[in-house]
């Protein structure tokens, strides 16, 4: 085979046009010379680089404001060297030993050096703090040390650094050292399951007054649920009204349905509190019509009540749009010959009609339930007690306790059961299914 | 899935806030915006500016501490000073993203007592320098509750003062207020608080009110859940309170035993653009002329003892109100950083499973 042959039989372009011109043993080449298949290709590669260059903005914003942080936090979530980089001699002492080494002199002054040379540092903080996370309660013990320790110890190390404070003896604290000294670590996921290591390394249950997290996360498992389907129950009848209603009548109620969409989410929020609080409009009109005393006033705020009220409304519009433009395009004589054939008004809708709109329910409900399950502002605001949800609990560790490997930790899992979802819906209703207008 | 965004929401202004490194450059304050740093800029900015000519440039955020902590980690520092509250400069300091004051350069008192022994027993830091003391305290609705409440353990009686309590979702001061209203002495808090009894104890208490307690989230709040009646009595911040009262007219008042107080002051951050600016401001705005200055305009009492004297001396009609006039400071509980640094993460987890129970 010549070269050129070759060339013709790999390039399944050229081959076409070479079967479509006869099978000739002669090239095609364009008015210049070159042979098309070349040429074909060059300009093809051209188009796809200026099509890559059109999306390229696009592409860099999504990288950097996206895929780079949930990157980060990722990593974030299982990598702290808060330990590691600042205690090098002790953290090298336990990488040459393995567990079950007795605590020598080496390792007690391995450990009064880098006390000396964080506190000198001033990173003993970030080493308590990290200790502090595995056994609460210890992060004074290293600062308060690392203020004896400028003067820098004398042998033997162990006498002076229980001298220093007798908690040094801790099994507990060395375990947790031990586990610290590397940086990367699955403590941060297993807290966020309610999981800790006992004294023996395995993985158990936290206490039980200590356990919240899963807790947590059933709640807001189940609150996105029960959202997504209220809203469904509310939405759907209205956005089968929009969809029949001549066009003049259904873009003023589109209004209604919009303004409130367009509405800052904080005023909408701030709206519900003032009408069902108990000294709110609605308890005043309940308490007007007699259908509740004065002294009974109904509690329908600060609750697990104020946070499904208020998220259901916030998120209604995301169902309702959805579900509106899938309607609209539904033909009404499939109904009307469904009926003609014989079948009842609610067989014609079961069996017709509602299985044209599961489209742009998929992609309600798929949106509604992920907002939720990301939702913060409204259940901080007024969810009370028992209206928190998970995304709470990731804002606290953000900004007050400042430990940011746990709130990453949290989020990861929240990400990843998404996900998981996101794949099981894909199995059962099918992405392809999804409509959003 | 939007959580990593507040990582770069955080670094975005640091990155937008390019100093520009003029002789005349002014200095950046970050502090809390609203009612304080409109006094900050009154009290200290300006005769600041008066008195040296360096104009200051105020930045608002609701997390000073976290700022300053972004802006060092990411090597972009703008920020020159910054109001953070003592807990959070304890750990900015023991993690090096601040940088250490000595007293030695802070103005002495009037009576030239040196500025180390002036500022009150235990708020001076290594790197923190106070401007204020404010409190976190008992408000009630005075034309509802008659008698008035007298100690904190009126609080959690419901039979002699009926309604419904506001608290702030957080296990700091929530704690602290249910030991003392269950009779540990203020001294004593601490100490009892960590161990595992001790907090049982807290939450044993919070339990006889738990289903009358609504729990809010902003200083704000309380305040209005007061104004719109929907609490009887609330825990809130010592100045929202005064103004409520005593500019806005509401029938508020405050219950100063077992008031909670705190530090708030200054720091540097590391790398601070202006950092010997920086100091000399620090300096200027922490003697005790400026510090009566500021409690002039907002109730927070000044930190130095100088200052205190002074103010109880002048007799202004602002004195009674301060968390640090001494009657107020009868049974008060100073909430202190050390322990809280210690005991946060786990406390907030135990008060969250708490509070979830149904």
């Amino acid at each position: 085979m010549t070269k050129d042959a070759m060339q013709t039989a790999l390039d399944p372009h050229a081959a076409v046009v070479s079967e479509a011109s006869g099978g000739a043993a002669t090239l095609l080449t364009t008015a210049d010379g070159q042979p098309l298949a070349r040429a074909l290709a060059r300009s093809s590669a051209r188009a796809r680089r200026r099509a890559f260059l059109l999306v390229a903005p696009l592409l860099l914003f999504v990288v950097i404001t996206f895929v780079i942080p949930i990157g980060q936090m990722l990593h974030r979530s299982m990598y702290n060297a808060g330990f590691a980089d600042n205690m090098p001699q002790v953290s090298a002492w336990f990488q040459d030993n393995p567990p079950g080494t007795p605590i020598d002199d080496t390792a007690w002054g391995a450990l009064a050096a880098d006390l000396k040379a964080a506190a000198e540092n001033r990173t003993i903080g970030i080493v308590g703090t990290r200790i502090n996370y595995d056994v609460p309660g210890t992060r004074s013990l290293f600062t308060s040390t690392g203020r004896k320790a400028r003067d820098g110890f004398e042998p033997p190390y162990r006498d002076a650094l229980l001298a220093a404070d007798a908690k040094w003896d801790n099994p507990t604290l060395w375990r947790a050292m031990r586990s610290a000294s590397s940086a990367y670590t699955a403590n941060f996921y297993l807290a966020a399951l309610d999981r800790t290591r006992d004294d023996e390394g395995s993985v158990t249950m936290v206490p039980e007054r200590q356990q919240v997290y899963v807790m947590l996360f059933k709640r807001t498992l189940g609150l996105s649920l029960l959202i997504t389907g209220m809203t469904f129950l509310l939405g759907f009848p209205i956005a089968h009204l929009l969809a029949t209603l001549p066009m003049r009548k259904s873009n003023l109620l589109m209004i209604l349905v919009l303004l409130p969409f367009w509405t800052s989410l904080l005023v909408r929020t701030t709206a519900w509190m003032v009408l069902l609080q108990q000294q709110g409009v609605l308890n005043d009109i309940f308490v007007w019509l007699g259908i509740v005393g004065p002294d009974g006033r109904l509690q329908m705020i600060y609750n697990r009540t104020g946070t499904i009220i208020a998220m259901t409304h916030i998120l209604l519009p995301f169902m309702i749009l959805p579900l509106y433009s899938v309607m609209r395009t539904i033909n009404p004589s499939y109904v009307r010959a469904a009926r003609s054939l014989g079948a009842t008004s609610w067989t014609a809708f079961r069996r017709v009609y509602f299985p044209q709109t599961l489209p742009g329910l998929g992609a309600g409900a798929l949106l509604v339930f992920i907002l939720a399950v990301g939702y913060y502002i409204t259940p901080a605001l007024v969810g009370g007690s028992t209206g928190q949800l998970i995304s709470n609990m990731i804002a606290m560790h953000m900004t007050e306790t400042l430990n940011w490997s746990m709130a990453a930790a949290l989020a990861a899992l929240l990400l990843g059961g998404v996900l998981v979802l996101y794949w099981v819906y894909d199995r059962l209703v099918g992405i392809d299914n999804l409509k959003l207008g | 899935m939007l959580k990593p965004l507040i990582l770069s929401a955080v670094l975005l202004p640091a990155a937008v806030l390019v100093p520009a490194l003029a002789d005349d450059a002014p200095l950046t304050v970050v502090s809390w915006g609203g009612d304080f740093a409109a006094m900050q800029d009154a009290a200290l900015a300006q005769p600041f500016a008066a008195a040296t000519g360096r104009k200051l440039r105020f930045v608002d955020t609701d997390d000073p501490a976290g700022l300053v902590k972004a802006q060092v980690e990411a090597g972009n520092v703008t920020a020159d000073v910054a109001s953070v509250g003592q807990g959070a400069a304890m750990r900015l300091c023991a993690e090096g993203d601040v940088e250490p004051i000595d007293p030695a350069t802070l103005p002495p008192a009037p009576d030239g007592t040196p500025a180390a022994a002036d500022f009150m027993p235990g708020t001076l830091g290594e790197c923190f320098v106070p401007t204020d003391i404010y409190s976190t305290v008992i408000a009630y609705d005075a034309s509802a509750l008659d008698p008035a409440p007298q100690t904190a353990a009126d609080f959690f009686d419901l039979q002699r003062f009926p309604g419904r309590r506001g608290l702030g979702r957080t296990p700091q001061f929530t704690l602290e207020l249910a030991l003392i209203a269950d009779g540990v002495p203020a001294g004593q808090v601490y100490e009892v608080l960590a161990t595992e009894a001790g907090v049982e104890r807290a939450l044993a208490r919070l339990d006889g009110i738990r289903d009358q307690i609504v729990w809010w989230d902003a200083g704000a709040q309380p305040i209005q859940l007061l104004a719109d009646a929907e609490v009887a009595m609330a825990h809130a911040y010592n100045g929202r309170v005064y103004k409520a009262a005593e500019l806005d007219g509401l029938p508020l008042a405050i219950l100063w035993d077992a008031q909670l107080y705190e530090v708030e002051g200054w720091v540097i951050p590391k790398g601070a653009p202006l950092a010997e600016q920086a100091h000399e401001f620090v300096a200027f705005s922490t003697a005790a002329e400026a510090q009566l200055r500021s409690a002039a305009i907002l109730p927070y009492g000044p930190p130095r003892l100088s200052a205190q004297a002074m103010l109880a001396d002048a007799g202004t009609g602002l004195a009674p109100h301060l968390p640090t006039a001494p009657a107020n400071m009868a049974n008060a509980l100073f909430v202190a950083p050390e322990f809280w640094a210690d005991h946060e993460t786990e406390l907030r987890e135990r008060f969250t499973a708490w509070l979830g129970q149904d």
